[in-house]
Formats: C-alpha cells, structure tokens, sequence
C-alpha cells in the first residue's frame, strides 16, 4: 500500500531520474503539471534522503566483500590518524550505492553507438558501475589466485595488498577483460566520497572522514565565524542525522 | 498529432532566471502568459530544505538538480576532424532543470562586463589595429552599449539584492570598490559580505603590489533584503554550499527567492512543469510563431498557440531548439556563412593553489560569491601591445567552500591513497586556499554548435553537437594571468605553491564552468547574428530570446549572469514599450 506522501515522492523521483515513461493514454488533460495562482507546496512532501542501514551486503557477494573491505582498508589505512576505509564505512557506502541509481547508471545517457573516443569526450561504455565491479572483482580475484598459489586478495598481508593495488593503479597489472587502471580509479573514488560523504549514506562512520580534515559537516551557520581569523572553529561535525550524543539515552 | 490548446498572448519557454523576469513583467503588463518548463517544480522546502541542502554527495556529486543527460544531452569534440561522442554524464559544464534553471545551482557571483567589452571588436582595433586580431577570431561588438545597458543592470542587482561596494558611482571613483567597473547609477543594494582569512591574506598581498583588491559582487546577501517586488530574503549564513546546491536559507538570490512569489500572484500567469517544448511552430510564410508544440509526461503533444514566443532555455538548449525548428540559417564553418550556432564561446580559467602552514583558513566558511578580487588584468584594464594576446580576466580569493568529497589539497607529489595521503589531507585541509582567475573566450571560426548526425535524444530528436577547443590566444592569455596571480600568492608567503594555468585541450570531463555562451548572438548585422539589438530574431518577428548567454557574441572575463539578467530586463522594456505597440521588426 502506498500513501499519497509515497506516490508522489516516487513519481517525482521517476519523472526526474528516467526522464518520462511514456505511457499509451487517451486522456484529455495534460499531464504534466499546471501551476496557477499559487506557490504549490505540500506539507511533508520533502525528499529527504533514506539513511542507510546495517545490514547484509546489498549488492556484494561475500566475496566480493570480503575484498572491497580489504581493498578500502589499504586505500585508506586505520592508523594513529583515525580509523581505515573498512571500520569508516567505506565498503558499505559503495555497497548500497552500487545497489541504488549510480549502480545502474540511472539517469545517464546510455544510447547506442558506444565508440572509443579521445579522453577529453569521457567515458563511452555501455558497462554499468555495478557491472564494472562484478567484472572487476572477478577478474582480480582471478588474476590474485593464479598469480598468489590460490590466495584470495584479503588473505593477503597488507604489503603484498599495496603491492597489487599500486600495480592497478600504474596499469602494469593487466586484469582479463577489465581496465586494471579505471577499475582502480573508480574503486578509489567511489571509497574517498564514501569516506567523506554524509554517514547517512553508510560510510564515514561516526564522521571519521569529517574529524581526519576538521570538517564540521551540515552546520549550515558560520555568521560568528566569519571574521574570527586564524582560530579553529570549536564544535564538532554534525551530520544530516544530528550526532550521536544528540540521541536519547532512553 | 497535436492536440491544440486555447490561445495565449505569450508562451515562454522555460522557467529560469530569464523566463520568470520576462513572464513577471508581461504578465503585469496585461498579457496571458503560459511559461512551460521541462522540469519539475522546485522550491526551498520541498527540494533543498536545510535539513539536508548540505549534502555534498546528492548535489555536488550526484548532481541531484541538474538535467539528466537521459532527458537531454548534447555530443562534443574538440575539432571537426574528430567524430563527436555524447556526454553520457555532465562534467565539465551541469546545466539546471526544473523551475529556476541554473539561477538556483549558481553561485551567486554577479558582474557587470566592461564599457570596452561591449565594443570589443572597435576597441581592439581601435588601439592596437587589426592585426593584432587572430584571423580566425570572430568576435564582434555588441549591439547594446553598457550605457544603455547600465539601468537593466541596476535593475537585475536590485531584484536580487546584491551585496557589493560601488567602484565607480556616475563616473566619480569610489575606495574599496572595483576601480574599473563602468560607471554605476546606484550602490550595490546591501554592502559586502564579511571575509574570511584567506581573502584577507589576498587583499594584503594585492594592495602590497600595487592592485586594488574588493570584494567580488555577491548575490548570497550580507544582510536581509526586500526587493522591488516584495521579496523579503534572508542574511547568507556562510554555510559553503552554494554551487550545484539550492539555497536553504532564502539568501541566494534565485527565481525562487526573488521572482516567483510575485510572479505566481498574478492571475493571468500559468507555470505548466514537466512538459517539454518540442519545437517552435511557424506559420506558412515561415517569418511569424504561431506557438510551440510540447510533450507531456505521458507522451502526448500539445500545440500552445500565442501571439509571442520567448526562447528561456539554458543558452546551449536554445540553441538546440532553434536549430531543430528551422529558424534562421544554421552556421557552416567551411564557408564562414549562417548564423545559427556561430559563436560558441565558454570561459577560460585557471588557479593557484597556496599553502599556509602557520594560518587556520576555515575554508568551510564560504559562500559562492564572498572573497577579495582584482580586476586589474580583465578585458583591455592591461595594455595588450606586446603580449602576444588579447582578453583577460578578474582573479582573487574566493573559494567557494571547503566541501570534503571534491576539497582536499595536498602538497605537490602526495600519492593519491594510503598512509601517506591519509596524513598529508589531514594536514594540509586547514591550511590550504585555491586562488582562481576567471578569464575570457573568445569566438572562433571553428568553435560552434549544430545538430549531431547520429545520436537522438529520448524523444527522437538529434542531440546537439559541440566542437570546441581553446586557442593559442586564451592559452597565453592564461598563462600570463596565472603568472600574474602567482606574484600575488607568492607575496602572501605560502609554505608552497602551485600554479595550474588552462592547458589544452578543452577536457568535457573536468569541471570548469557552466558559462556556455552564443550559438544565438545579438547584433547589428542578420549577416553575423541570430537576433537583433532587442534580443528579437531577425527572421522571425514575434520570437525573442531575451537575454540567455547564448545571445553574448563571445564571452569576456566575467561571470554571464548579471549580463543574462540586465538583457532580460532590456528585452522586457523592448516589448512593452515598442513591440507591443506596433509588433514587427523593430530594427
């Protein structure tokens, strides 16, 4: 069952994200919306964004997550600077996120033809970013096992990890069927905006990205601030959830 | 086939910056005004409320508000050598949808051109003779002077508010203003914003070279403001997330803040969202609109006859819809003959990156639009003669925020993951600032926009093609700019420093400004423009395309909003006070 609230949030986000599904009517009003003599609003009708929550794996397979953890972990490594990839979230981000519309490219515009082009036109694939994982993770995990005695790549020590990582990222590991480069590029840049990212999308957990740079998050106020040069702003990151120790003890 | 809706007087297309001043002042002038928009609705509560307006992943990365490259896109490459692919995710420009346009993801930076700007052609030759001139430039004077053009600009500042200090007020200079802005009738509408430390440092290091450093005109307002249609705005709380994002605090100006309370009063006014205008219709002599067709969300046309058609998409979709309508002569690069899609032009920036070890910038304390400039190397402030270039551009402080995801300096050779990255980012966050020059583009023969021959959008129609690339003269324009800024950061003592001036080519991937101009050009000449002084087609009377940046003839040092909104004004007054009277041609 679904309420108005619901329905119109969902239209919306369809009419935004797809653009239009046409559908056969022989209807005699417009669709679309005629706005006269008033500032359409609608109590509640916000879009706020869902928060994510712990859980089983979305999108991953435990395989896969097990080396997403360990990957995200190497990229951004737990040491006397705060927490790693893996304690902040950062798998889970990308989870939930492959899970959702940038993991089916939603929005994006995916016609035919797909011709290789100069690197100034951008990407030009019909491969998907959760596509682009699967295969990804599986070419690794195939090129880790023949190439370390049938290891897998989390059962590696940290040095041996960095080691195949830094030869993704120089491309002198080649993956079968898979931009060893790209992959890597993505992966990282899908970890530091989960790192960085508000944690109501799963990663910077307890807002270690946010506390790592000095960021105070969704404040939204610094009138006070403005002009107090040279001294660091005292209060501590809030994010769109509010903080923990905003909760009830109850 | 269309199904026909009763006439209106006028339909406007698209509901922006542009299309809600012109729908505000023809629906108070009397006429029945239908503005139909291809995106949906938007206001302050429902879409960027500040409960979460501050989510950097949805809007800055996601790009929650702006067009879906599956709803429109465009293809592009750097010459016509090159076959053009299409822009599957936007990057390096994100224009808007919905009610608002790009006045709501803008960032607020509101600056007049130059008096020289607007005679650019004349003046360089004037000074430095023609040769001076690359022979594939093609740029032109406009065919409105800033003297004539002053009182829209003071008009466009007033609805929005904007906070700034007057350099030149009636042609007497005054301190702490731009010394070089063309003369103003008026003060800005509320004074500067604060600013922050690294602006400060800037203006020190500026003033200490001889420059004369001010705060960069802001449309996030210093303090509360009522405008000339009974808006009442909000003091801008330096919340640092301005561009890509809707102001929750109703202190950016944008149509939501300024235009469309007033604007949704008036009885003879109706907003019609998610319905796309397919094309422009013609009658049989092909020199009148009879109105536009569009498609709703289930699929279905519509014809809206009206007497006057007012193109307000973003400049590069005016463009696309002129050229899918068949009005007036597309622009072919071999033979230098047509008009329309000559002149594409878009902005050439660069920056310098400081260190300032010893200092705590906050650089999360920002707004779109604070930060101290100087304008001492724009346009012809700067003698060109044996430069080797023409153009130039303002430049300054003024980082727009200190947004994790997208900013993290780092010093020069930190590698981009691991234990050493983790602490050169926690380290370097507080203590670094990105100063940026905002330079000119001049057209080309061989810069334009026509129809793709391949790719379609979603509704069958041929994307628009783009083939654009930097010259030698904005490269070296860069350069020396860039080399200018670097003195300034290098007399604010940085720990390090590090210039990045513009290098080609043109990248479609890295984000550099949404300020696509011309495809549609204004000016004296139907040999060399679409439209005439008044923003009015040549070839068809009762069409107009007030003021989006793709009527500039080339685009200068400047931001283009304040010139897209004096021009809205301009061609405002141009209807109700001469077309209306007797409708035709007016030049």
């Amino acid at each position: 069952m679904m309420d108005s609230q619901t329905s119109l949030r969902l239209s919306r986000r369809l009419f935004l994200t797809s653009a239009a599904i046409f559908l056969t009517t022989s209807a005699s009003v417009v669709h679309g919306r005629t706005i006269q003599q008033e500032m359409p609003w609608a109590p509640g009708a916000a879009d706020p964004p869902a928060q994510v929550r712990p859980g089983p794996w979305a999108f991953f397979t435990s395989d896969e997550a097990a080396t997403i953890e360990a990957i995200v972990d190497r990229l951004i490594p737990p040491d006397d600077h705060g927490p790693g990839g893996k304690d902040a979230g950062c798998a889970v981000f990308i989870d939930r996120q492959l899970a959702g519309p940038y993991g089916r490219s939603e929005g994006l515009y995916t016609r035919p033809p797909f011709m290789p082009g100069s690197s100034t036109q951008g990407y030009q694939n019909p491969a998907s970013p959760a596509g682009r994982y699967r295969n990804g993770l599986k070419a690794l995990a195939d090129q880790v096992g023949q190439s370390r005695s049938g290891k897998a790549f989390h059962e590696l020590t940290a040095a041996e990890q960095d080691k195949i990582l830094s030869a993704l990222e120089d491309g002198s590991v080649k993956l079968k069927d898979v931009d060893a480069k790209a992959f890597f590029a993505m992966v990282l840049q899908d970890t530091q905006q989960g790192f960085f990212a508000d944690p109501i999308y799963g990663g910077n957990r307890d807002m270690a990205g946010w506390k790592l740079v000095g960021f105070p998050g969704a404040r939204y106020d610094y009138r006070d601030w403005v002009e107090r040069h040279n001294e660091s702003y005292p209060l501590p990151p809030v994010s769109i959830m509010g903080r923990a120790d905003w909760l009830s003890k109850g | 086939m269309a199904r026909k809706l009763p006439s209106k007087n006028v339909v406007v297309i698209g509901l922006g910056w542009t299309g809600s001043i012109l729908s505000y002042h023809l629906a108070k002038a009397g006429l029945d005004v239908v503005a139909i928009e291809r995106g949906p609705w938007r206001d302050t509560a429902t879409d960027f409320p500040p409960a979460y307006a501050q989510d950097e992943l949805r809007y800055a990365i996601r790009l929650d508000l702006f067009l879906r490259p599956a709803q429109e896109t465009l293809t592009f490459r750097n010459r016509a050598d090159q076959t053009a692919l299409p822009i599957r995710n936007f990057a390096g420009f994100l224009p808007g949808n919905g009610v608002g346009g790009a006045g709501i993801h803008w960032n607020g930076q509101t600056w007049r051109f130059l008096s020289t700007d607007f005679r650019l052609r004349s003046h360089l030759t004037e000074r430095y003779g023609a040769s001076m001139l690359p022979g594939d430039m093609t740029i032109q004077d406009w065919p409105v002077s800033y003297d004539e053009l002053e009182p829209y600009y003071d008009r466009f500042e007033k609805l929005c508010g904007t906070s700034g200090k007057a350099g030149n007020l009636k042609g007497v200079k005054q301190d702490g203003g731009n010394p070089f802005e063309g003369w103003r009738s008026s003060e800005y509408p509320t004074p500067p914003l604060k600013q922050g430390l690294g602006a400060t440092l800037f203006a020190e290091a500026a003033r200490k070279l001889g420059h004369s450093p001010f705060p960069q005109p802001a449309s996030n307002l210093s303090e509360a403001y009522t405008n000339p249609l009974g808006i009442r705005m909000g003091q801008c709380s330096y919340c640092g997330f301005c561009e890509r994002f809707g102001c929750g605090n109703y202190s950016k100006a944008s149509p939501q803040t300024c235009v469309l309370p007033a604007l949704m009063r008036l009885p003879n006014f109706t907003a019609q969202t998610e319905s796309e205008v397919l094309r422009i219709n013609l009658d049989s002599t092909g020199k009148r609109a009879t109105g536009v067709t569009y498609v709703d969300t289930s699929g279905e046309e519509w014809e809206q006859p009206a007497d006057i058609v007012l193109l307000c998409a973003f400049a590069l979709f005016n463009v696309q819809l002129m050229l899918i309508s068949g009005i007036g002569k597309p622009y072919d690069p071999d033979s230098g003959q047509g008009v329309l899609g000559r002149n594409y032009a878009y902005q050439t920036t660069s920056s310098v990156s400081v260190i300032l070890k010893d200092k705590v910038l906050n650089p999360f304390i920002a707004t779109g639009a604070h930060g101290m400039m100087i304008d001492d190397y724009n346009g012809d402030n700067f003698d060109h003669s044996n430069l080797g270039f023409v153009g130039g551009g303002y430049m300054g402080a003024g980082q727009t925020n200190g947004r994790p995801i997208q900013t993290r300096p780092v010093p020069k050779g930190t590698p981009k993951w691991g234990a050493a990255w983790k602490k050169a980012t926690a380290e370097t966050y507080q203590h670094a600032y990105s100063l940026s020059t905002h330079g000119s583009s001049y057209s080309y023969r061989d810069c334009w926009l026509d129809l793709d021959p391949t790719y379609k959008d979603r509704l069958g129609r041929p994307l628009m093609r783009m083939t654009f690339d930097f010259h030698d003269n904005e490269l070296k324009m860069s350069a020396y700019l860039t080399e200018r800024l670097a003195e300034i950061a290098k007399a604010m003592n940085p720990t390090e420093m590090q210039a990045h001036p513009r290098k080609g080519p043109y990248d479609s991937t890295i984000y550099q400004t949404t300020h696509n101009t011309g495809g549609t050009v204004m000016g004296d000449d139907p040999q060399t423009s679409v439209l005439n002084r008044y923003c009015q087609s040549w070839d068809v009377h009762n069409l107009f395309i007030p003021g989006g940046a793709s009527v500039f003839p080339q685009n200068h040092g400047y931001n283009p909003t304040n010139t897209v909104g004096a021009l809205a004004f301009w061609t405002a007054d141009a209807i109700t006070q001469l077309y209306l009277k007797n409708p035709g041609p007016l030049v």
